[in-house]
Formats: C-alpha cells, structure tokens, sequence
C-alpha cells in the first residue's frame, strides 16, 4: 500500500567519498551531515551503518526528499546553524564538498569540532595541477571536473588547497587523524599516502578531532 | 487503491459527505478531572472520522483543530455545502492525509461550542447552561479527552497526531502525555509555550467580550449575546493571523463602496470592511464564553512548566517522531518557538524534523499553503506508514 522508500542512486553507491566515510563511521554511532542534500549519504549511513544521523539542508526540495527516505533533517543554514547544538552531542559532524559554499569556513570547522568528537571534511583541491595549468595557460577561473561552475554562478565564495586547509587545521589546533586523496568522486582509485598531495590530488578527505 | 494512483494527483478528491458523531466519555460515575482540580460530568465529545481503520488500527491520524475551529475537518455536511470541512485541502483521498490510506479523526476540543461540551452545553447542577461557572480547561485536559475518544474508537497508537497553532499545542501535548499511544506527531505554526505577545492580543479579545454590556457575567444564552465583544475579538484575531505582506497583497490601501475619501468614520478600506465582515461572521458561529474558555487554554500553555528545562519536560516524548512546520512570516507563532523545541528534542536525542517555509501569509499559512504542506506531510507520513513500529 504505502510508496516505497526512494533509494539511493547507483551512482552514489559508489561515490569515493561516500565509501570512505562509510568505512570511516563506526556502527550505532551518532552523525550529523552539515549540507546533507537528498540525504543519501545519511541513508546509507543508517541502512548499512545503523547509523543515527541528522541532516542539515537550506532547500526546501531537498528536504522533502530527506523526509520521503524518513531522516531526521533541520531546515537551516550551516553558517549559522550549530549554535543550538551541544557540545559532544554527535559521534561524528560530516561537511562533504560543501566548505567552500559556508560564508565562515574557519567559523564552522570549529563548530563542527565543538559539536562532535571527530570530524570529517572532504573538499576539491584547487591547487591541483589541473586547475593551477588551466590558470597559468588559459588566464581564466579553471573550470573542470572538481570545480565545474563558471566564477559568476558558482556557489562556492572560498576555494582552497590542501595546504591551506592544512594552515587552518594547525591554527586552531585541529589534529589530522587520517587523509585520503582522490583523482574523481565517482571512480577511481583511493589513497592515503600521495607525494606531493597538493599538486596531484584532485579532492581530499580528511579526518579531525581537536588535539588534546 | 493502486499506488501509482494514490501518487497521482488526478487522484486527489473529495471525502464527500460526512456526518459529525457525538459520543458521551464521561459521566457522573466517571467524572473528568480536570487539571484545575475541578471535575466535570457529563462530558459528550463532537467528532467525525474519515476512511477506514485497518485490521491492525496502525493507520490512525488525529487531526487537532485551532482556536475557532471544529469536528468537520474535510468534506462535506450536505451535498450543496458552500464550504467544506476547515482542512478539506489537506484531508482526502489522494491529498496529504490520504483517506485512502489513513483513519483519520478530527474532535471538537473541550470547551468548544461546536458539539463537544462547553461553557454553552447544560449545566446538571443547575439545569441551565454553564457559562463562567463552566471549568477553566487546558490544553492538557482536551488531550486527556481525545484520547479516551481514540481509545473508545479502538485505536491504541496513532500513527500521527497533527494540528496547527492550538491544534499543534495538542499534537505537542500528547507526545508528552501519552508518548506509549503516538508513533509521530506534526505541530504546524505552533509552540511549546504561549508567548507573553500572545498572551496580550488574547487578553485584548478577551476583555472586549467581558466588557461587552450583554455579556452579563456569560449568562446571555436566553437574550442578546455579546457579539459587539466577540467580533472584536475577532477582528484583532484576525489581524494577527495576516501579516504586512499578505494585507499589502490582500487589500492594499483600496477603498470598499466609495470610490473617494468620506471624512467620516465609516468603514471604507478594504482592510476595514474585511475585518468587519469577518468579526460579524463569527458571531453567528462561535460562542463568546467558549473564546474566553479556550484562549484561556492557550495562555495556560507550557510544555516547560514544572521541569528543569524544556528538554527535561520534552524528553517525555522519547520514542516519538517529530515533524516541525512553521512559516517565515508568522509573527503570532515565529519560527523561533518552534526552532527552540524541536532543537531541545534533537539534543535529548529524539527524531525530529524542522521545516521553516517560506510564505508571506502570516500565520494563515497553515490554512493555505496547501502544496508545499502536502508534499512533507505525504512524505513523512509516506516513510512512517511503510515502517512497522
């Protein structure tokens, strides 16, 4: 009688950065995904992971999905929307792709370490070599398979490279727990060793927790 | 019904017509308790039911009503009815309570004057209607009713339990009464605890009846009633359910019957004759003393009395789904109370979903904006239906 759950799309199966955080979240944890969309992700996490999460999405289409495949999800945005959340509430605080789009990145990395004991951050590189040649020879805002916007409509106001969030990471005493580099989100090899990271690693994901 | 066409919005229909039941939950032997100390006898409860109940009774739905509404819901009291039941938009087959799928009940709420006893209905002591002799009631005690009217329907767990503005302080009230007998509730445009503002904008239409000189202390059944007070009343409660955008839109400075200016202190904007219009109306429908008793209710209201914290208070609903709507431009109920209660859910570790949407129809918009209500609650329904508890 009822719909069913929508599933998950193929091609998010098998996402790189869903499978690392997949592998990355221990089972029966708690998880907030900051920036959660149609709530994949959080679906995954709670079918293969028994995994509590909590979504938080500003649009209103997504939302209604997220609901649709029964996730807990709050209408708000992310650059304000963690002061209402206790300290340690969560196991994990996921924000994927979506650092470069928050107005205060440095804002919500510490709120995301506040919030939960560990968290998770995966970005595009925009030191990667693809992008720095793109600059250098075309003298234009790179446009490619990571940052596939044009620089008048794209969402994202804070491009950064591994190194940067590297600098960020120490300054406020964020202690990198693990690193994983990829080429593609959607195929592709992962690894978690790559000589000179910042030129050939297209996207990173890594993994914080507050040093002691 | 097949599921592609309870998908379809060709689908989406009427109930038809319906009849309003009345069945007595109390009586002498068996009093109501009320939370003022007072107990009350009899008390007979004015409701209507919608679809059908499944073998299991898992698909049951209480629908809560506002301040000034009633049993009738949905459809339709007789075949050429003007106006159908209050949320007809939403209740029916196909629309977002999905009579095809769900059991859903909607009561007239203690106090009321549409069915369900009430300040008007027969006082035994004395023969004669109530009036301010009638029990000052909360919202606590309306639930307490609705759920001896849902277990005498044979329904142990309601899949949701939903209303807006009062009728969201009752599906907030009954996750914390009765957490064993809701698997989810829905406040729309509602909140935890009546804000001081709103606490004034009732007072205001309370007074207006008090002072009204055929009130004459709420014995006026057998002569003129106090309707100059109650259209008042009316008229600021209607004010606060538009917002500045929506009477922009709505009326604008336009002029009703003149076409210039009178100088005099006629009603002539269109806002001025709306609100008139609208105050005289409801004194043909709603009771004076029943305004004073159920805006006393909602005064009363706060779910964090008597605990720590609202969390404390709140974390009775352990078990309970959430599902949050409220609406940008509602200053009556802002987003706010609404944030601020679903955030003391999320961090006690409950389920629960906050949906802020975008309208600019103050607090009526949980009356009209019909589409995108319709698509969370059929989506969240939808998952909660398919789930077994």
């Amino acid at each position: 009688m009822s719909a069913p759950v929508p599933s998950v799309p193929e091609r998010d199966l098998v996402r790189n950065d869903y499978r690392i955080i997949l592998d990355l979240v221990e089972p029966g944890s708690r998880v907030l995904d900051l920036g959660c969309g149609s709530g994949h992700l959080l679906a995954l996490l709670r079918d293969r992971r028994k995994v509590g999460g909590y979504g938080l999405e500003l649009d209103e289409e997504r939302i209604v999905e997220c609901i649709e495949r029964g996730l807990s999800v709050f209408h708000c945005n992310i650059d304000d929307g963690l002061r209402d959340f206790d300290n340690q509430s969560f196991d994990y605080v996921i924000l994927n792709q979506t650092l470069p789009v928050t107005h205060k990145p440095e804002l919500v990395i510490l709120e995301m370490a506040r919030v939960g004991r560990r968290s998770i951050v995966s970005f595009a590189n925009f030191a990667h070599w693809r992008v720095r040649l793109g600059l250098l020879l075309n003298g234009r805002m790179p446009v490619s398979e990571t940052i596939p916007y044009q620089w008048f409509e794209t969402p994202n106001i804070h491009h950064l490279t591994l190194t940067d969030f590297d600098v960020l990471c120490r300054r406020n005493r964020l202690g990198v727990l693990d690193r994983y580099y990829f080429r593609h989100l959607d195929r592709g090899a992962v690894t978690r060793r790559c000589r000179w990271a910042n030129f050939r690693a297209a996207y990173a994901l890594y993994l914080l927790a507050p040093e002691a | 019904m097949s599921q592609s066409a309870s998908q379809d919005n060709s689908a989406v229909g009427s109930v038809g017509v319906v009849e309003s039941r009345r069945m007595r939950l109390y009586d002498a032997d068996d009093p109501l308790r009320l939370d003022s100390g007072a107990t009350l006898a009899p008390v007979d409860v004015e409701y209507e039911t919608y679809g059908r109940l499944d073998a299991e009774a898992g698909n049951a739905v209480l629908i809560c009503h506002a301040l000034s509404g009633d049993a009738h819901a949905a459809g339709l009291h007789a075949a050429g009815d003007e106006k159908p039941g209050w949320w007809d938009t939403l209740i029916g087959p196909g629309k977002g309570f999905d009579t095809e799928r769900y059991f859903v009940i909607c009561a007239n709420v203690l106090g009321g004057c549409k069915g369900t006893t009430g300040p008007q209905s027969v006082n035994p002591a004395t023969g004669k209607p109530y009036g301010l002799d009638f029990p000052v009631v909360t919202i606590h005690d309306m639930v307490t009713v609705q759920k001896r009217l849902i277990d005498r329907l044979g329904v142990r767990r309601l899949l949701t339990v939903c209303g807006g503005s009062m009728g969201g302080m009752q599906a907030l009230e009954w996750s914390v009464s009765y957490p064993e007998a809701v698997r989810s509730a829905i406040p729309v445009a509602s909140t935890y605890r009546t804000s001081p503002q709103s606490i004034a904008l009732n007072e205001v239409g309370r007074q207006a009846i008090l002072r009204d000189p055929n009130f004459r202390r709420g014995q006026y059944y057998d002569g003129a009633a106090p309707n100059a007070g109650l259209s008042l009343a009316r008229m600021i409660g209607h004010i606060t359910y538009l917002s500045d955008q929506s009477m922009h839109e709505k009326f604008g400075r336009d002029l009703r019957h003149r076409k210039a200016y009178g100088y005099d202190f006629e009603p002539e904007f269109a806002v001025q004759t709306y609100l008139h219009y609208h105050g005289e109306r409801f004194t043909k429908r709603f009771d004076a003393n029943s305004y004073l008793y159920i805006t006393k209710a909602m005064d009363y209201f706060d779910l964090s009395q008597g605990y720590p914290s609202l969390r404390k208070s709140l974390a009775r609903a352990a078990g309970c789904k959430f599902l949050f709507v409220s609406f940008s431009s509602d200053w009556l109920f802002p987003s706010y109370q609404t944030r601020e209660a679903a955030n003391a859910l999320r961090n006690s570790g409950i389920d629960v979903t906050f949906v802020e949407l975008q309208s600019d129809y103050g607090h009526d918009a949980f009356l009209l904006e019909v589409g995108e209500m319709t698509k969370i609650i059929s989506a969240f329904l939808g998952y909660l239906g398919g789930v077994r508890p």
